[in-house]
C-alpha cells in the first residue's frame, strides 16, 4: 500500500483485496453495540469537500469518528479559499495543523494527485472531476463480493452517463483488476474516448445490454447533461434507457441493481426496480462506512511516521 | 571595419550560402562576407573556429506579455531570453493587457522595445478588437505604427465572416493574417488532446478535429479571398494534410509549427503535468510523425516557438486551471537542431525554416547575410551539449516540459545590428540597444 489513495487505476489487484478482506472485520465492528474503536485515536482527518455532498461526506466523517480520529470539516464557502487563497497555500495551512489525512472532494480532476505532491498527509481521493471516486467503487466491490461471494468472472453492466462519472471509471477499473466482464450501456454521447481499451463490450441499447447480466449499475443522469446536448430530454432517456423491473427480467434471475446515490427515480431508474428484491442500494451505504475505515486505516499504517511539514 | 567574426562555418540559405569564411561588420550592417580582406586597427575580431554562424534567427511567435502581464514576461526579459536562444528578431503577439488592437499600444511595444529590448521586436496587431471577433481592429494604423501581421493568437475568430472581411481587408496593407486554427465549440473547455489519455485522467479533451476543421475554413476563405493566410503551431496529422493539399491547389498559405510539437506527445501532460499543457495541446506520435514529415517536405514553411511564459504560481494549481503555454525561446533551436542530428533535415533547411522563411512570410528585411544587410547573427556551437535546466532560463517563465533533457547545438553568441548582444563565453548580456 501507499500512503494515499488517489485513484484505482494505479492500485494492484493485491490491494484491493486488502482493503476488501480489512473492511470484513470492520464490518463486524459495525454490527456491534459498541460501534467505536480506538484504533487511530490521536489521529487527525480533515475532510477538504470543494463540492457538495452529503453520501460520502457523512460516511467518511463517521468511519473517521467510528476509529477514534479527531475530525475537522473545512467547509469551502465560509473558508478563506472564497477570498481568492490558492489551492496550493489552503494545503499549506492545512497541513501545518499537523493532519494525518486529508480527505478530498473537487470539481477539477487530479486535484488529489497535485496534493499528494505537496503534503506529506495521507491523501484519499473522496472523488475528482470526472476523474474517479475510489471508495465508492471499494463499496461496490465489497458489496458486489458479498452478494454474489465472488466478482471473478461475473457479468457486470454499467449504464448511463459514463463520460463524466468518476464512479464509473473507478468501478471499472477496480472490477476488471477483479477479473469481472464489463459491459456498457449508454447513448453514444456519454462513452468517453478509447473506453473500449478497458471494458469488454459497449452496448447503446438497453434491451440486448442488459440480457444474461449478474450486476446491474445504474449511474445518476444530470439534468444539465440535457443542454450539453448529450441526449434530448429525461423522458426520452427515460423511455430508452431508464432501469424498470421488466427490463430486468432479462437479466440474471439473481441479477442484484446496484446504484450509487443519489437517485433519480424515473430518469435512470424506475421505482419498481429501485424497490426490488434485486436492489442491494442500502447495503451499499452501510458498506461504504466499513471500506472507509479500512481505508483510513491501512493508509496510517502505510504513511512514514513521525510528523513533518514537507517543502 | 567594426567587427570580424573570423573563420566560421557561414550558412545563409537566403543566398545559399555554406562555407568556412569571414563576416565584416561596419555601421550594424554587413559590409562583406568572404575572405583575405586585411585586419585593420582597433577592430573587434571574434574567432569562430569551429562554430557556426548563421543569420540570427527570427520568431515569429513570441509572448512578450508586456504591457498587462509583466509578471510573466517584459519586453526586457523576453528578449533577453531572445538572444540567449540566438533569436535576433521576435514578433509578439497582441493578447496583452491592454490588447495590442491599436497604434498607440503598438507604438508603445515599438518605443519600449527600442529603449529596453535585445533584439529587434516586430509586434502583431489584433485582427478584431479586444481580440473579440466582432469587429477590425485598426490594422492600417497599426501598420504604420510597425505591426507586421495580425493575429487574435489565443483565440480563433470564430465569424466566418468577420475572418473574410480580414483575409480581405489585410490585403491592403501586405501584412499576413496569422491564424489560431481551433473551433472552440468542439474544444469545449477541453484541456489535453482528447483520447484514452485525457478519458483515464478525467480531463476534458480537444479533439484533433477542432484544429483541422479550423484551418479548412480559413484555407477555404484564403481561396476565396486571396489573403495572405498563415496558420500558427500547427499540431496535427489532419492539419498537415489540409494544409499540403491547399498549397498543391495553389492557395496563399504558409504554416508554422513549435518544437514541442516536434518532440512531445500527450503522455508528457500523464501525471496532471501542467508543464505540458498548452494550446493546442500535445497531440499523439502520429501527430507528431506526421508534423515532422510536414516540416521536411516543406508543407510547414517555419519553425516558431509559441513562447509562451508564465508566472510560477499560474502552473502550481490544479491541471483545470493552469494556464496554457510553454516558454520556448532558450532552447527552441537546441531541440529543432535534434531533428537535423537525428538525419531528418538538413542544417540549412533548419536554418531556412527560422531565418529567411518567417521573414518572407512577414515581408521583413531580414533573415539574411547578404552585402548590406543588417549584422543580425547567431553563433552557434553545434557540438556543446547540455541538460535544460530552467533555473538558468533568463526568461521570467519557467514553464517548460523540457526540463532536465539532454540536447546539443547551442547559441553562443548573439549579435543584433552589429552589437553583441549574448555571450555564453563571459556569461554577458549587453545592457539595452
Amino acid at each position: 500500500m501507499e500512503k494515499d489513495l488517489l485513484d484505482i487505476k494505479s492500485a494492484t489487484a493485491a490491494d484491493i483485496e486488502l482493503i476488501l478482506n480489512t473492511a470484513s472485520s470492520f464490518k463486524d465492528v459495525l454490527s456491534r453495540d459498541i460501534k467505536k474503536v480506538p484504533t487511530l485515536r490521536g489521529k487527525t482527518a480533515v475532510n477538504l469537500f470543494f463540492e457538495p455532498s452529503t453520501r460520502t461526506k457523512t460516511s467518511f466523517e463517521l468511519a473517521e469518528k467510528r476509529l477514534s480520529t479527531d475530525v475537522v470539516n473545512f467547509v469551502v464557502p465560509t473558508s478563506s479559499v472564497a477570498k481568492g487563497e490558492t489551492l496550493y497555500d489552503t494545503i499549506k495551512t492545512i497541513e501545518s495543523y499537523g493532519i494525518d489525512f486529508i480527505i478530498i472532494r473537487h470539481q477539477c480532476s487530479g486535484v488529489p494527485h497535485f496534493i499528494s505532491k505537496i503534503s506529506n498527509a495521507s491523501v484519499i481521493n473522496a472523488g475528482d472531476g470526472i476523474n474517479e471516486h475510489p471508495t465508492q467503487a471499494l463499496l461496490d466491490a465489497f458489496t458486489i463480493k458479498e452478494q454474489k461471494g465472488r466478482i471473478a468472472g461475473l457479468k457486470i453492466a454499467i449504464v448511463g452517463d459514463i463520460l463524466h462519472s468518476r464512479v464509473a471509471k473507478s468501478n471499472i477499473y477496480c472490477l476488471k483488476k477483479l477479473g469481472a466482464k464489463i459491459r456498457l450501456i449508454a447513448p453514444h454521447t456519454l462513452i468517453p474516448a478509447g473506453i473500449e481499451h478497458d471494458v469488454a463490450e459497449i452496448y447503446h441499447d438497453v434491451e440486448s445490454g442488459i440480457a444474461g447480466m449478474d450486476v446491474i449499475m445504474a449511474l445518476r443522469i444530470q439534468q444539465e447533461r440535457q443542454s450539453g446536448g448529450f441526449f434530448s430530454s429525461t423522458d426520452e432517456y427515460f423511455k430508452f434507457w431508464g432501469l424498470t423491473l421488466k427490463r430486468l427480467g432479462k437479466a440474471s434471475p439473481d441479477v442484484i441493481v446496484m446504484h450509487p446515490g443519489p437517485m433519480n427515480r424515473g430518469v435512470e431508474i424506475a421505482s419498481d426496480a429501485a424497490d426490488s428484491r434485486h436492489s442491494v442500494i442500502n447495503s451499499q451505504v452501510t458498506n461504504g462506512l466499513a471500506v472507509r475505515m479500512a481505508v483510513l486505516y491501512l493508509l496510517d499504517n502505510a504513511r512514514p511516521k513521525g510528523f513533518q511539514i514537507s517543502d | 571595419m567594426e567587427l570580424i567574426i573570423k573563420n566560421g562555418h557561414i550558412i545563409d540559405p537566403s543566398q545559399g550560402m555554406d562555407l568556412i569564411g569571414d563576416i565584416y561588420i561596419r555601421d550594424g550592417l554587413i559590409s562583406k562576407v568572404g575572405q583575405g580582406e586585411k585586419d585593420e586597427g582597433g577592430v573587434q575580431v571574434i574567432d569562430a573556429t569551429g562554430l557556426y554562424v548563421f543569420p540570427g534567427l527570427i520568431d515569429m511567435h513570441t509572448h512578450l506579455r508586456e504591457p498587462g502581464f509583466e509578471y510573466k514576461e517584459t519586453i526586457k526579459s523576453g528578449t533577453r531570453a531572445a538572444v540567449k536562444g540566438g533569436f535576433t528578431s521576435v514578433c509578439c503577439m497582441p493578447n496583452t493587457k491592454p490588447v495590442n488592437d491599436n497604434e498607440t499600444v503598438t507604438e508603445f511595444i515599438v518605443i519600449k522595445a527600442k529603449s529596453e529590448g535585445f533584439c529587434n521586436v516586430f509586434p502583431i496587431g489584433a485582427i478584431t478588437k479586444r481580440q473579440e471577433g466582432k469587429e477590425l481592429a485598426e490594422m492600417g494604423m497599426m501598420r504604420d505604427a510597425g505591426a507586421v501581421a495580425f493575429s487574435d493568437d489565443g483565440w480563433p475568430v470564430m465569424d466566418s465572416l468577420m475572418m473574410r472581411r480580414a483575409l480581405e481587408y489585410s490585403t491592403v496593407f501586405k501584412a499576413p493574417v496569422i491564424s489560431h486554427a481551433e473551433d472552440l465549440s468542439l474544444s469545449n473547455d477541453g484541456v489535453m488532446n482528447e483520447g484514452y489519455l485525457s478519458t483515464t485522467l478525467g480531463l476534458r479533451g480537444i479533439p484533433a478535429q477542432s484544429e483541422v476543421i479550423a484551418i479548412k475554413r480559413d484555407i477555404e476563405l484564403a481561396g476565396l479571398t486571396g489573403g495572405r493566410l498563415h496558420i500558427a503551431h500547427v499540431s496535427t496529422a489532419g492539419g498537415v494534410m489540409a494544409i499540403r493539399e491547399a498549397k498543391s491547389r495553389g492557395i496563399l498559405v504558409t504554416a508554422e509549427t513549435c518544437p514541442h510539437y516536434l518532440h512531445l506527445t500527450e503522455e508528457a501532460a500523464n501525471g496532471y503535468n501542467t508543464a505540458a499543457k498548452v494550446n493546442p495541446p500535445l497531440r499523439t506520435q502520429k501527430d507528431v510523425e506526421a508534423v515532422r514529415e510536414g516540416l521536411i517536405d516543406g508543407t510547414i514553411d517555419v519553425i516558431a516557438t509559441d513562447h509562451a511564459p508564465h508566472h510560477r504560481d499560474d502552473k502550481l494549481c490544479e491541471f483545470d486551471r493552469a494556464a496554457f503555454g510553454i516558454s520556448g525561446l532558450e532552447i527552441a533551436f537546441s531541440l529543432s537542431y535534434a531533428l537535423v542530428k537525428e538525419g531528418l533535415l538538413p542544417l540549412s533547411k533548419l536554418i531556412e525554416k527560422m531565418t529567411i522563411r518567417p521573414a518572407q512570410v512577414l515581408n521583413i528585411n531580414k533573415g539574411t547575410l547578404r552585402e548590406g544587410a543588417d549584422a543580425d547573427i547567431a553563433i552557434v556551437n553545434l557540438d556543446k551539449e547540455f541538460v535544460v535546466d530552467t533555473e538558468k532560463f533568463v526568461s521570467k517563465g519557467k514553464n517548460t516540459p523540457f526540463h532536465g533533457r539532454h540536447l546539443s547545438g547551442l547559441p553562443v553568441i548573439t549579435i543584433c545590428q552589429g552589437n553583441i548582444r549574448y555571450n555564453f563565453n563571459n556569461d554577458i548580456i549587453m545592457d539595452g540597444i
